[in-house]
C-alpha cells in the first residue's frame, strides 16, 4: 500500500514532521523525531535508488493528488535525482547522529525544538527540490528550503554574534537568486504555457532562438549561479558556513551545494536541453571559465584561512568549481566525473565539518591554533580530518581520486588537455591548505598544553567516522557510485 | 592457491609490523624485536617468490575493482623482483643500523620513525608488485606521505622546511604530470595494465608517446632527473638511516624503477629504439649525470655530497630505461641493485661517522681512517663499487650499461659513463684515502680508535661485503635481469 506513493513521502513525512516538532517541549524529543525521521527518509531513497537503477527500468513517476502531467504536479525520479535523494538523506541521517550532542553544546535549550524544525523543513525542501519534475514547485521548495536555511545559519548566534550578519547576507543574497530564477521560470510560462519539466524540453525544443527563452536562459542560469555559489557568485558562503552552527555547516556543505548543482544540470540538460544549452548558446564558454576561476583563485584564498571553517568552506567554492567543470565539458566521462563528485565531495566534506564539529566541541573553537598539537590529544578525530583532508587533494584510495580522474579524463576526452592542468593544479593548491593543517596537527605543539583535552565523545566520533570511512572505501571500491553516476548521465542525454 | 596470495603477504607483513610497533611503543626493546622480526618475515616471503618467478611463474592477486575496468591488483615479474629482495634484504640491516643510531644520537618519536618506516617498506614493496599504472600510483603517493614524518623526522623548523620542499616537488610531479600521462594513456587505449611490450604501440603516434615519456618520467620525482631533483638534498635533513634506506634505496629506487617498469611494460622497449622517442629524455638525464656529478664535487658536507651522487646514479638508470636499447633494460636493472648496495653503505658511513665524532663535513674528516678503519675501509668499498671498479659489483652494472649505450648507437652517452665514473672517482676517492693517509686535522679524531656502537658497524660490514659478493656473484641479480624482456 505504501509502495505506489513512495516518491510522495519523501517529502511529505519530513515536512508533517517539521511542523510536529515545534510541539514537542524543550527536551530530547524533537531531535528523536529528527532522528527517526531522517533515517526512515533514507530507506525510502535508497529503495527508489534501488528501484530507478534496475537495468533498463523507465523513470518513477508519480502524480501528486492524481492531477495527471502537464496539469498536476509530477515527480519524477530518474538515476540523477534518486541518486541525489540517496546523497541528501544520507547525509541528514548521519548529521542527525551528531546533532544532539553538537547542538546542546552550540544553542541554548529553549531553541532546540525551532532547530529541528527548520533541519526538518530545510530537509524537505532539498528533497523536494530534487524529486519534482515541475519547475514552479521547484521555486517553491527552493524557497522553503532557502529560507529555513537562513533561520540555521542564525541560530548560531550564541556562539558569534556575526552568525546574524552572515546569515542576513545569504538572505539577500539567497532571495536574489531566487528571484531570477522565478522571473526565468515566468518567462519560460510565458511562452510556452507550462511547467511541467518535460513539457517544457518539448515545447522549447525549436525555439532556441526565441528573445524571451534566452532570457528566461539568463535568468535561470544567473539564479542558479548563486545559488550553488558558482565564483564569482560565492560571497555569501564563506561567512554562511563559518558562522553556522557545527552541524549546520556539515548538512549545508554537504547538501545544499549539491542540490543547487543538480538544479544545474536539470535544467541546462533536461528542460533546455544540449542542443540549446550548449551547441547554440555555448553555455560551455562561460561555464568552464568561471570554474576555473573557482578552482584556482577560491583553492589560492583557502590557503589563507586561519579559521579552519571558513578555509574548507573557500575549499567547498573550489570543489563546486570540479563539479560545474564537468558539467561544462558535457561528455559522458566529465559528466559522470560530476555526477560522482557530487557524492563523494558531499560525503569528504560532511565528513570533515562533522570532525571540525568535534574539534569545537572539545575547545570552542576551530582555528589553525586550536588545531595545534590535536593529533595526540584527539587522535581519532585529527585523524578524521587528514583522512578527509586527502580526499580533497585526491590522493589515490580516497573518493576524491575517483572523481578527478573521470574529470581529467572528461578534460582529454574533449581534446582540453589545458582543463586537466588546472584540475590538477587544483590538487596541489589543495595540498597547500591541507598541509597546513596537517602540520598543526602533527607537528606543531599546543598553544595551551595545560588545558586538558581529552578525544572527542563516541556520539560525535561514529557519524564522523561513517562519513569518512565511506570517502575511503568509495575511494577503494567506487563501483557502484561510478556505475550509478554512469547511469545519471545516461539519464541526463549524455551516452558514452 | 597459497603461490597466488603470496604478493598480497608481502605487503600485509610490513602493514601488520607497524600496526605492531605502534602498538609496543612503550616497550622500546620490544618494539626493535618486533621490527626486526617484521623485516626478517618481510624478506622471507619476499625471497620465497624468487624461485618461482626464476621459473616463469607470475603470481598475481587482485585485491578490488576500484571502478569498472581499473583494479587494484599485485603481479610478481622479474624486475619488480630485483626491487623488492633489494628493499626488503636492506630494511633488515637497516633496521639493526636504525637501533645503533637513534639510541646512541637519542632521537625522539621513535615508535613513529619505526612505524612509518614500515609504511614505507610496504609502500615500496606495492610499486615493486603493482599490475598497472593505477596500483604504481596508488602506492607511489603512499611512500611519499608516509616517508614526510621521517624527512621532517627532527621537527625543527628546517626538517619541517625540507619536508615541504620533499613533499611539494613529489606531489607536484607525480599529480601534475604522471597522472596526467596515466589518465592520458587510459584515455587512448582504455587500459592501465602492464602488458609485456607495451600498450602505447599502435593507439598513439610516436609524438604523442614521445610526449607521454617524457611526462612519465619528469612525474615520477622520485627518479630526481634535474630540475626536478632538490628534492633529494633537501631530504638529507633526515637522520641518517633515512637517508640510507629511503633515499639511496627504497624511494628513489622507486623512482628508476618505475621508469624501466614503464619504459619495458608502457611504452615498449622496441617502440623506444624504433622511434627514437627518448631523445630528448636522453640529453637531460644525461646532463644530470655529469651536472650532478660536478655540483657534488663543491660539496663539503658528506651528506650532500652522497645525496647529488645519487642524483647523479639514477640518471643512468633513466638512461637505460631511454635510450631504446634491450641491453639497457638488463644494465639499468643491475644498477638498481648493485648502487644501492654502494650507496647505503657509504651512508651508512657517513652515519656512523656522525655517530661516533659528530663530524658531517668532509673537511673534517681527515685521518679519520685511523680512528675508524673498519668505516673508513667500508667506505672505500662502496666508493670504489659505486664508481664502477672491480672487484665490485658496480662494475657489471656499469659494464653493461656501456654496452647498452653502443647498442643503442649513442656513442655520446658511453662518453657520459665514463666521464661521470672519472668524476665519482674524483668525489668520493679522497674522502677515503686522505682519511687513512692524512694526519687527523681535527680534535676529536686525535684519540684512538672509536667506531660507532656494533649494531651500526655490523650493517656496514654486511653491505660493503654484498659490493664485492654481487662482484663475484652478478647472476644473483642478473638472473632476473635477463628475463626481464622475454
Amino acid at each position: 500500500m505504501i509502495a505506489p506513493h513512495l516518491p510522495a513521502l519523501i517529502v511529505v513525512v519530513p515536512l508533517v514532521a517539521g511542523l510536529v516538532a515545534l510541539f514537542l517541549g524543550r527536551g530530547h524529543l524533537p531531535w528523536l523525531l529528527t532522528l527517526l525521521v531522517t533515517w526512515a527518509v533514507f530507506a525510502l531513497s535508497a529503495t527508489l535508488l534501488g528501484r530507478v537503477l534496475v537495468a533498463g527500468a523507465p523513470p518513477v513517476e508519480y502524480a501528486m493528488g492524481s492531477w495527471p502531467a502537464p496539469w498536476g504536479i509530477v515527480y519524477r525520479v530518474d538515476a540523477v535525482n534518486a541518486f541525489v535523494l540517496t546523497i541528501v538523506s544520507g547525509i541528514a541521517a548521519v548529521c542527525a547522529v551528531f546533532a544532539r550532542l553538537s547542538v546542546a553544546a552550540e544553542i541554548p535549550a529553549e531553541r532546540w525544538r525551532f532547530f529541528y524544525s527548520a533541519w526538518l523543513l530545510c530537509l524537505t525542501g532539498l528533497l523536494g527540490i530534487t524529486i519534482t519534475g515541475d519547475a514552479f514547485n521547484l521555486y517553491v521548495l527552493l524557497e522553503i528550503a532557502s529560507l529555513s536555511t537562513y533561520t540555521l545559519v542564525a541560530l548560531g548566534v550564541q556562539k558569534d554574534r556575526r552568525a546574524l550578519t552572515a546569515a542576513f547576507r545569504y538572505l539577500i543574497l539567497g532571495t536574489v537568486g531566487a528571484t531570477f530564477l522565478l522571473l526565468g521560470i515566468g518567462h519560460l510560462y510565458m511562452k510556452t504555457g507550462t511547467l511541467n519539466m518535460v513539457d517544457l524540453a518539448d515545447r522549447l525544443a525549436g525555439l532556441q532562438s526565441d528573445r524571451v527563452v534566452l532570457t528566461a536562459f539568463a535568468l535561470i542560469v544567473t539564479g542558479l549561479g548563486l545559488k550553488v555559489a558558482l565564483f564569482p557568485l560565492h560571497m555569501w558562503l564563506p561567512n554562511a558556513y563559518t558562522y553556522a552552527p557545527s552541524v549546520v555547516t556539515a548538512f549545508l556543505a554537504a547538501t545544499a551545494t549539491k542540490v543547487g548543482a543538480y538544479m544545474t544540470f536539470r535544467f541546462l540538460f533536461t528542460v533546455f536541453g544540449l542542443r540549446v544549452t550548449f551547441d547554440f548558446l555555448s553555455a560551455d564558454v562561460f561555464l568552464i571559465g568561471f570554474s576555473c576561476l573557482a578552482i584556482l583563485v577560491a583553492s589560492v584564498l583557502a590557503i589563507r584561512q586561519n579559521n579552519i571553517k571558513r578555509l574548507l568552506a573557500y575549499s567547498s567554492v573550489a570543489q563546486i568549481g570540479y563539479i560545474m567543470l564537468g558539467l561544462g565539458l558535457h561528455n559522458h566521462a566529465s559528466v559522470t566525473g560530476a555526477v560522482v563528485h557530487v557524492f563523494n565531495h558531499a560525503v569528504m566534506k560532511g565528513g570533515l565539518f562533522l570532525a571540525l564539529g568535534a574539534v569545537v566541541y572539545r575547545l570552542g573553537g576551530a582555528t589553525i591554533g586550536e588545531l595545534r598539537g590535536l593529533g595526540r590529544r584527539m587522535p581519532l578525530t585529527a585523524a578524521a580530518i587528514v583522512v578527509g583532508g586527502m580526499g580533497l587533494v585526491g590522493v589515490p584510495a580516497t573518493a576524491g581520486f575517483i572523481s578527478k580522474w573521470y574529470l581529467v579524463a572528461g578534460c582529454l576526452h574533449g581534446d582540453a588537455w589545458p582543463l586537466a592542468v588546472v584540475i590538477l593544479v587544483g590538487s596541489i593548491l589543495a595540498l597547500l591548505y591541507v598541509w597546513r593543517v596537517v602540520e598543526a596537527l602533527y607537528f606543531a605543539v599546543p598553544e595551551n598544553p595545560s588545558l586538558p583535552v581529552r578525544e572527542a565523545p563516541l556520539a560525535l566520533l561514529v557519524p564522523t567516522w561513517v562519513l569518512i570511512g565511506a570517502s575511503l572505501y568509495f575511494g577503494l571500491h567506487a563501483t557502484f557510485t561510478v556505475a550509478t553516476a554512469k547511469a545519471a548521465a545516461v539519464a541526463l542525454g549524455v551516452g558514452e | 592457491m597459497t603461490a597466488a596470495i603470496t604478493p598480497a603477504l608481502a605487503l600485509a607483513v610490513p602493514g601488520l609490523g607497524a600496526l605492531l610497533v605502534g602498538l609496543t611503543g612503550r616497550w622500546p626493546k620490544l618494539r626493535e624485536t618486533v621490527t626486526l622480526v617484521t623485516a626478517l618475515a618481510t624478506f622471507a616471503v619476499v625471497a620465497s617468490l624468487a624461485p618461482g618467478v626464476l621459473q616463469g611463474e607470475r603470481p598475481a592477486v587482485d585485491l578490488v575493482e576500484e571502478v569498472p575496468g581499473i583494479r587494484l591488483a599485485l603481479v610478481v615479474e622479474p624486475l619488480g623482483m630485483i626491487y623488492a629482495l633489494i628493499a626488503s634484504f636492506l630494511w633488515i640491516f637497516n633496521s639493526i643500523y636504525s637501533f645503533g643510531y637513534l639510541r646512541a644520537n637519542r632521537e625522539h618519536k621513535q615508535t613513529r620513525y619505526y612505524t612509518c618506516f614500515a609504511v614505507a617498506i610496504a609502500s615500496a614493496l606495492g610499486i615493486a608488485f603493482s599490475a598497472n599504472l593505477f596500483t604504481l600510483f596508488l602506492f607511489y603517493e603512499a611512500l611519499t606521505f608516509s616517508t614526510f614524518p621521517l624527512v621532517a623526522h627532527k621537527e625543527t623548523p628546517e626538517a619541517i622546511r625540507a619536508g615541504r620542499i620533499y613533499l611539494g616537488i613529489l606531489v607536484f610531479t607525480s599529480t601534475c604530470l604522471m597522472l596526467l600521462a596515466i589518465i592520458w594513456t587510459y584515455a587512448v587505449t582504455g587500459t592501465v595494465d602492464f602488458r609485456e611490450g607495451g600498450i602505447l604501440e599502435g593507439k598513439v603516434t610516436p609524438a604523442v608517446a614521445a610526449v607521454l615519456l617524457v611526462l612519465f618520467v619528469l612525474g615520477t620525482g622520485k627518479a630526481a632527473v634535474m630540475p626536478l631533483h632538490f628534492w633529494l638534498p633537501a631530504a638529507m635533513v633526515a637522520p641518517t638511516p633515512v637517508s640510507a634506506l629511503l633515499h639511496a634505496v627504497a624511494v628513489v629506487k622507486a623512482g628508476v624503477f618505475i621508469v624501466l617498469k614503464i619504459a619495458v611494460f608502457t611504452v615498449g622497449v622496441d617502440f623506444i629504439s624504433r622511434e627514437r622517442l627518448g631523445d630528448a629524455l636522453c640529453w637531460l638525464a644525461g646532463g644530470t649525470v655529469i651536472v650532478a656529478s660536478l655540483v657534488a664535487l663543491t660539496k663539503d658536507n658528506l651528506k650532500a655530497r652522497l645525496a647529488y651522487s645519487t642524483v647523479s646514479q639514477l640518471s643512468y638508470i633513466v638512461l637505460a630505461a631511454v635510450m631504446g636499447s634491450r641491453l639497457g633494460i638488463v644494465g639499468g636493472s643491475l644498477h638498481i641493485a648493485m648502487h644501492a648496495f654502494g650507496k647505503i653503505t657509504l651512508f651508512f658511513c657517513a652515519g656512523a661517522i656522525y655517530t661516533a665524532h659528530h663530524l658531517t663535513e668532509v673537511s673534517d674528516m681527515r685521518g679519520i681512517g685511523r680512528v675508524m678503519p673498519v668505516t673508513t675501509a667500508c667506505f672505500l668499498v662502496g666508493a670504489l663499487s659505486v664508481i664502477g671498479l672491480p672487484p665490485l659489483g658496480g662494475a657489471w652494472s656499469k659494464w653493461f650499461l656501456g654496452l647498452a649505450a653502443l647498442e643503442a648507437d649513442r656513442i655520446a652517452l658511453l662518453g657520459v659513463f665514463l666521464v661521470s665514473s672519472l668524476l665519482n672517482v674524483a668525489y668520493l676517492l679522497p674522502i677515503a684515502i686522505r682519511g687513512f693517509i692524512d694526519e687527523p686535522t681535527h680534535a676529536v679524531l686525535r684519540g684512538g680508535v672509536q667506531e660507532a656502537p656494533l649494531a651500526c658497524v655490523l650493517p656496514i660490514v654486511v653491505t660493503a661485503a654484498g659490493c664485492l659478493v654481487l662482484f663475484v656473484y652478478p647472476e644473483l641479480v642478473f638472473q632476473f635481469s635477463n628475463q626481464i624482456l622475454r
